[in-house]
């Protein structure tokens, strides 16, 4: 079953979503998706990997890490699915990054690898966009770079952990204006979630609704406002985001505000 | 925790490192060298997540399998109004109030990688024990920061001499990423940090913002 949270008719709703992304509201009304507006899945902190494919790492010039490498999302840098991301005036690289997410679904604490799967919500989508171009060596990637209004696509629902059988072999990929950019698959992650929940749980207490954001594979590219960019994860989702200039993004998130 | 600073600091927790000039100046000859290259051009952030959020007289749990825990003293701003793009100068006008932080921390070695091990522990960020209104704090670039471990003083510093004061980090962050209301700003942590052990009494007193206390407590063993 897949969950998701819209927006509909000015309030928020928790549903599932049946055939051609129809919603049903608690309610037991059936709402075609022409009328919703997609909001992220989960609301908790995003744990994102950096460097967790090896050809990613390669990609980079980078030594695959012997530990984690995770930095930490909050969420005003969320957005869902078919909404609009800013590319700042004046850089020379903005990158998507196509993105495998486990959703926390209980306290986890301390939980070992092969238990770890009982703690999941389920799994989503996000595309991790990246500005190169304000990258320092200092917490890297840091907030300017990573944590950036509406700069990071999620959704657009989760899917339940018993409905991907096996979440080490889905194809990922990212089309630009409907160009294959980048293919990888989750079977080249380093460290898989199992792992990263072993990790992250041994020092802290993972809350429901947080987020592990799985890296991404190779094949990185430039985009530009006007670009449609499209994340998919078989099985998972299709995750569809519109590239808009600085100018046209604060006309109207200010406004909306 | 008062009731009032628990209704305002309600939303998420960025801290600023290295915003202290003491703490930058006696590494920047280190930052000339690689992996750093240069010194940080723009504020250096982090996100406390909120497993971290602890209140005044609350324990703080001092993990097993660690060598070294240190307090954090620093000046929490706490913000009352949605800031997206505002100029140093309209800054102050988003902020509720200002409060105390301690920001607990394992010892960093380095700030080449973001330091969620070392920072994001639960109960690892101390916020309290009142938040007072911006209108009662006359200027907040000259208050006295003080931590005192068993009653002794450990650190002493002034946010006199923060790198970047409160407006101009505001003004900053806010270029590309909205502080929310409830949103709280650690403006960050003087130089020379000092160690706490279990059965500590850790305080932290700021000029005109109280006395923020916690006991250290040992991790119980697992069963």
């Amino acid at each position: 079953m897949k969950h998701a949270r819209i927006r509909f008719e000015g309030a928020v709703h928790a549903v599932t979503v049946e055939a051609e992304n129809a919603v049903r509201l608690a309610d037991g009304r059936l709402i075609g998706e022409s009328l919703v507006e997609w909001l992220p899945p989960a609301t908790g902190s995003m744990f994102a990997l950096g460097l967790n494919y090896a050809d990613h790492a390669a990609e980079l010039a980078f030594t695959p890490p012997t530990e984690p490498l995770a930095f930490v999302k909050s969420p005003g840098t969320y957005t869902g699915h078919n909404q609009i991301t800013w590319r700042p005036d004046n850089v020379k690289y903005m990158h998507y990054e196509c993105e495998l997410v486990a959703v926390i679904g209980k306290p986890a604490r301390n939980v070992k690898r092969e238990d770890a799967l009982e703690y999941l919500a389920g799994y989503t989508v996000c595309n991790d966009y990246a500005i190169r171009d304000y990258l320092e060596n200092y917490y890297r990637p840091n907030l300017r770079v990573k944590n950036r209004d509406c700069t990071t696509p999620v959704g657009p629902w989760i899917v339940d952990v018993a409905d991907v059988p096996d979440p080490s072999k889905l194809t990922l990929r990212t089309w630009i204006n409907g160009e294959l950019k980048q293919e990888g698959t989750t079977a080249d992650m380093i460290f898989d979630i199992p792992y990263l929940i072993e990790y992250l749980s041994s020092f802290m207490t993972l809350q429901p609704g947080d987020m592990i954001a799985t890296g991404t594979p190779e094949g990185l590219a430039d985009v530009v406002p006007g670009d449609e960019v499209v994340v998919e994860v078989e099985g998972v989702g299709r995750l569809v985001n519109r590239i808009v200039s600085e100018a046209e993004f604060f006309a109207q998130y200010n406004k909306e505000a | 925790m008062s009731r009032a600073l628990h209704d305002a600091a309600t939303g998420t927790l960025f801290g600023v490192a290295l915003n202290y000039k003491g703490l930058l100046e006696q590494r920047l000859a280190e930052f000339e060298q690689a992996p750093y290259q240069k010194p940080p051009v723009k504020p250096v952030l982090f996100i406390k997540t909120p497993n971290t959020r602890n209140g005044h007289g609350q324990p703080v749990v001092y993990p097993q399998g660690i060598e070294r825990l240190q307090a954090g003293p620093a000046l929490g701003v706490v913000i009352g109004k949605r800031a997206s793009r505002v100029s140093a100068e309209q800054a102050l006008e988003h902020v509720a109030g200002f409060t105390i932080v301690n920001e607990f921390s394992l010892p960093e070695e380095s700030y080449y990688r973001p330091a969620v091990k070392a920072k994001c522990r639960d109960g690892f960020c101390v916020i309290g024990p009142e938040l007072v209104p911006v209108a009662q704090v006359a200027d907040p670039h000259a208050l006295d920061i003080r931590l005192f471990i068993n009653g002794e003083v450990r650190q002493q510093n002034s946010t006199a001499n923060l790198v970047r004061g409160i407006p101009q980090l505001i003004a900053e962050i806010t270029e590309f990423m909205t502080l929310h209301e409830g949103d709280v700003l650690i403006t960050g942590t003087p130089e020379g940090r000092a160690d706490v052990q279990p059965g500590d009494q850790v305080e932290i007193e700021i000029t005109g913002l109280g006395r923020l206390a916690n006991p250290i407590v040992a991790e119980q063993e697992a069963h």
